[in-house]
């Protein structure tokens, strides 16, 4: 398997990271050396093994519906990069 | 008595019970080590000045019933601080700062201690080395130039340098016990599910724990017992009983059966691993525990695994550094624009190679070929911890396969530098405690450790076994103060 450079793209996408063409060359020749040695687990059979999900063998416990924190409003919105009032701020959206 | 800062936690301590020490000579000692050591790198955030008011405040009224009575203390900066810059160190949180405070150390403050600092750290804990950090390099005082390991290298180098007695890490892959290791210091990795994750800035989710770093296993186990605690804000937090480590820590280990996985004997370990490795099997034996052999037959599987569900995790968990909530905003055109050139822009390059491979390995059509396989192959090394802990009570490896690099030495090969987390890594993938304790020194003169890993919910026993095997191996780590001028 091989990553190509549209693939890199096409993950950039994705994960809404921008890459330029130097960087998506640099990235596509990491990520393949990664998957090389990832694909070592394809040496082995895993067709009736249940997958692991969590390694904590405990159900989770159930707690009452109450509302335990409020007014938290001002320490959210305090780290926001952009603030207007109540509000987070992004770049406009509609035209 | 000895220098203030040559002290162990467990001397302090006694010294401030005792009323032969005050926590504000205490809290300036370590401060003025603490600034004299800038050449290491080891802290991003200093808030000492904050500290020493804390420490006349605590000896005009002290408390001396609490576990850490007036014990300054740094942390790693992956612990959310109350109104205290938080930032993983990475450019992303470089202006983050918390309101609110993780549980770990909310328990290490209503036990008495004080905050000194943040310590650096690879950026959001992904690197073995703290190479990733976006404030740099941080130094190992065993050597210049020297890693002092990773993620959690501040931590590591600040406690084998004597400027905190004692520190917390979080461990994902290896990121306690490694860099414990490269510094010939003690850490622990508890049971997943025994410290919260509450307010801890996130990487792998199922593998995330956090944990003591100390000089002796004694410190580490008082350390444990303050921080180990059932929290219901985080929901893969676990309720059983927890001892008290520290008062309950014996070297009476006889008896005790000790596995040693053949699969640890990976091709091209150093000799002095390999002999390291005897001299620890000497020790246990000495101290009247058994030997048996055991089989873990997916180690050499544990790693892919770990790259591939580590990697996926994090990409989910890092979605929301977005440049809106909180954290690093570049300009943009539009939302997208603004969204792409933020995380660019603001996430190094080690953590934008793992959120791409998590996104590749979860995206439509490969996630049955990748995460669901690695899953699959994760039950697999759970059950060969299992199945051996049916024969065995704890089991004997080294902590990692060499001593610590030099700066720059493996930035080049992330594959190479993966490979550093061998023996640590399926420790976090079956949910296990792990402690890694020095024992010895290579030719260089760097120190070299030994890993104990228990089962799971056994940390008392784990504790016991490190301070039956401290007490025989009795390991000086050799620090110069280099970098003091």
């Amino acid at each position: 398997m091989s990553i190509d450079l549209k693939t890199i793209k096409h993950i950039s996408k994705l994960s809404r990271i921008s890459v330029d063409e130097n960087k998506a060359e640099k990235l596509a020749g990491d990520l393949n050396s990664i998957f090389e040695f990832i694909e070592k687990l394809n040496e082995l059979n895993t067709g009736n093994v249940e997958p692991l999900t969590s390694v904590a063998e405990t159900t989770l416990k159930l707690r009452s519906d109450k509302v335990k924190s409020k007014n938290l409003r001002e320490q959210i919105i305090k780290n926001s990069p952009q603030e207007n009032e109540d509000y987070f701020v992004v770049p406009k959206v509609i035209e | 008595m000895s220098h203030i800062t040559k002290q162990s936690l467990s001397e302090l301590i006694k010294n401030i019970k005792d009323k032969k020490l005050s926590s504000t000579e205490v809290t300036k000692a370590f401060v003025e080590r603490s600034e004299k050591s800038k050449e290491l790198n080891a802290y991003v955030t200093e808030d000492f000045s904050a500290a020493i008011d804390k420490a006349k405040r605590f000896d005009q009224k002290p408390n001396l019933d609490l576990k850490l009575p007036g014990i300054p203390m740094a942390v790693k900066d992956l612990f959310c601080t109350k109104n205290i810059k938080t930032t993983a160190g990475s450019k992303i949180l470089n202006n983050f700062i918390p309101t609110y405070e993780s549980t770990v150390t909310q328990n290490i403050w209503n036990e008495g201690a004080i905050l000194l600092g943040k310590l650096n750290c690879d950026e959001f804990a992904m690197g073995s080395s703290n190479e990733t950090s976006f404030f740099g390099n941080v130094q190992n005082p065993i050597d210049k130039d020297l890693v002092p390991g990773g993620s959690s290298g501040g931590s590591s180098s600040a406690v084998a340098a004597q400027l905190t007695p004692i520190t917390i890490g979080t461990d994902t892959g290896g990121s306690i016990r490694q860099p414990a290791s490269f510094t010939g210091i003690v850490g622990l990795k508890p049971t997943y599910g025994s410290c919260s994750r509450y307010g801890i800035v996130a990487f792998a989710s199922s593998l995330d724990q956090a944990g003591p770093m100390a000089q002796n296993v004694k410190d580490c186990a008082l350390l444990h017992e303050v921080i180990s605690s059932y929290d219901e804000k985080d929901s893969t937090s676990i309720d059983f009983k927890r001892n008290n480590y520290s008062k309950e820590l014996t070297n009476n280990i006889k008896g005790k059966k000790i596995g040693i996985p053949k699969e640890y004997r990976v091709d091209g370990m150093p000799k002095e691993i390999e002999d390291l490795w005897k001299k620890g099997i000497d020790y246990v034996k000495d101290c009247g525990a058994e030997i048996i052999d055991i089989s873990l037959p997916h180690t050499n599987y544990a790693l892919p695994t770990y790259y591939i569900v580590a990697p996926a995790e994090a990409s989910s968990n890092l979605a929301r550094y977005d440049g809106v909530k909180y954290g690093f905003r570049a300009d943009g055109e539009n939302l997208i624009d603004m969204y792409e050139k933020t995380r660019s822009e603001g996430f190094g390059a080690e953590v934008q190679r793992r959120i791409m491979i998590g996104t590749y390995v979860l995206s439509s059509g490969y996630y049955d070929a990748y995460y669901l396989k690695a899953q699959k192959v994760r039950k697999l090394i759970k059950n060969d911890f299992d199945e051996a802990y049916k024969k065995v009570d704890a089991i004997l490896t080294p902590s990692t396969p060499s001593s610590a690099f030099k700066i720059g030495e493996k930035t080049n090969d992330p594959v190479s530098m993966y490979l550093n987390d061998i023996f640590t890594v399926p420790v976090n993938l079956a949910g296990l405690p792990g402690i890694s304790i020095p024992a010895g020194h290579d030719a260089k003169g760097y120190p070299l450790g030994l890993q104990i890993i228990g089962k799971a919910f056994d940390e008392q026993n784990l504790l016991n076994i490190a301070y039956a095997m401290e007490e025989k191996i009795n390991f000086k780590n050799k620090i110069t103060d280099w970098w003091i001028k």
